[in-house]
């Protein structure tokens, strides 16, 4: 069974948002690596680049398939954790604590249509 | 939803089943890249039982053949096989198959599974100028594929004498008492072979190969990506019904020192030119290439992509594509990933040499 991590928000599309301060961190959930299979590529994009809620925003990919990356929360990006381009194993490994990337926010979060651990953990099973 | 002979054994050695041209198939055991390096490096089985196959028989069968399909089948001796295309009386590819010679008079082709009713139908069609009977023996037929360096001494332990089969060759030998048809072959780019027999014998040899813990089971997935890296093509992907053999660079396997459907229009594109031709391309930034992917140079819509893999166990990225005649080989052209643009060399198919034993050339 899959695990989740409490303390952090879950998007319909599988990945997971941390919130601290005007910051968060983006990944995707255990469940999310455990379909996929082992990952072979992660499409990151550029620090920079800003992303509204839901806007595609990278990929990760196993042998046979590319799976879309969805924004939980509009911001910019601030970095890319960029082990994961030579080790895409990472999210198989761990993918709570290995993160895609932090965000800067702008305002206040917009947390609507995202779950809480035990709503997720519901949703997805 | 149809099951293979093999069903309930794949479920035993763990397979992750998916819907396949209307069979229940294994996408893969262990991992798709487990099984593509035991296939490169050892030995790998397949169910492909899902296949179709046809028995031609009577005393116009070559004619028959010849007239039906592209390739020229007047030299195939009995006890050998040859690639070849049915096409449309406008040269597009209904489907590739495999025509084993049986006898003088005896022909079994061996059809993709989601063209069987396809492709009956355009052979049931043309064969009635001729005195030939054609059936459909598809559901009596199982499948496996042995393919890998090791291929042939485990089955050599298993039925003697396959081992002395030439590449394209095949012959009946008996396991268990049972009868089965094994052929020197297969769709990987290794040695390997091909062995067809009824649901029994297919089980039993099945079951067999894995207690050797000598031979990987292998999915779906795992046979794509290797068949891809050989430069082999997949129908549905880099030929279909809107492609001629010009463009996918089958041509070699179109004989025109004779008349066969299709002919005609083929002659007629040559002297006319084609657009655009089938080409390998290779990633020069990191990232994967999937098919429907569009290709691009100088901001110009140049192409798109058929089949594109990171081989597996490798950082390598390739890709099939259509792109338009006036891009060269070696050229660098770009492919829309999402919302970047991903630099790309156009090379050959080859993306690896594949390792035939011996005898004629199977595809480009």
């Amino acid at each position: 069974m899959a695990k989740v991590v409490e303390g952090l928000f879950y998007s319909k599309s599988h990945e997971w948002v941390k919130i601290e301060g005007n910051k968060a961190f983006v990944g995707i959930s255990d469940y999310a690596q455990e379909s996929l299979g082992a990952v072979v590529f992660v499409d990151l994009p550029s620090v920079g680049d800003s992303f509204s809620k839901d806007e595609v925003f990278g990929a990760v990919e196993s042998v046979k398939a590319a799976s879309d990356l969805l924004m939980p929360i509009k911001g910019k990006v601030t970095s890319v954790n960029e082990a994961l381009l030579d080790q895409p194993e990472l999210l198989n490994e761990d993918p709570y604590l290995n993160f895609i990337l932090e965000v800067e926010l702008e305002g206040a979060p917009d947390l609507s249509s995202l779950m809480d651990a035990s709503t997720y953990l519901k949703e997805s099973h | 939803m149809k099951k293979t002979p093999l069903y309930d054994l794949h479920l035993i050695y763990g397979a992750k089943m998916i819907e396949y041209a209307n069979y229940l198939m294994p996408e893969q055991f262990s991992s798709i890249i487990k099984e593509h390096q035991a296939v490169r490096s050892e030995a790998g089985m397949f169910d492909c039982s899902h296949m179709g196959e046809f028995v031609v028989e009577g005393k116009d069968a070559l004619k028959f053949l010849n007239y039906a399909l592209s390739n020229q089948l007047n030299d195939l001796e009995i006890k050998k096989e040859r690639y070849s295309l049915l096409l449309d009386s406008n040269g597009y590819i209904l489907d590739d198959l495999m025509v084993y010679r049986l006898a003088e008079n005896k022909y079994l082709l061996v059809v993709n599974a989601s063209n069987i009713d396809k492709d009956f139908k355009q052979l049931n069609k043309l064969k009635e100028a001729f005195e030939v009977n054609l059936k459909n023996v598809s559901e009596a037929y199982g499948l496996i594929a042995l393919q890998g360096p090791k291929a042939k001494d485990v089955l050599e332990a298993l039925i003697l004498g396959v081992g002395q089969l030439p590449f394209m060759s095949f012959d009946e030998f008996t396991y268990n008492n049972e009868v089965c048809l094994i052929s020197r072959s297969g769709y990987t780019g290794e040695d390997g072979f091909e062995i067809y027999g009824g649901p029994q014998v297919i089980k039993s040899i099945y079951q067999r190969l894995y207690e050797t813990s000598q031979v990987t089971p292998c999915g779906l997935g795992s046979r794509d990506t290797l068949r891809f890296e050989a430069g082999l093509p997949l129908y549905g992907h880099e030929i279909n019904g809107f492609t001629t053999p010009i463009e996918s660079r089958l041509d070699s396997f179109c004989g025109y020192d004779k008349d066969f459907i299709g002919k005609e229009a083929l002659l007629k594109l040559k002297e006319e030119g084609i657009t655009k031709r089938l080409i390998g391309i290779e990633l020069l930034e990191r990232n994967i290439a999937r098919e429907g992917y569009m290709i691009y140079k100088d901001g110009l819509n140049v192409g798109y992509i058929t089949t594109g893999y990171m081989i597996p166990g490798t950082s390598n990225v390739y890709a099939n594509a259509y792109i338009d005649q006036q891009v060269k080989l070696g050229e660098v052209v770009e492919v829309q990933i999402r919302n970047k643009m991903v630099k790309a060399k156009l090379r050959n198919r080859k993306f690896y040499d594949k390792k035939y034993v011996r005898g004629e050339k199977k595809n480009g």
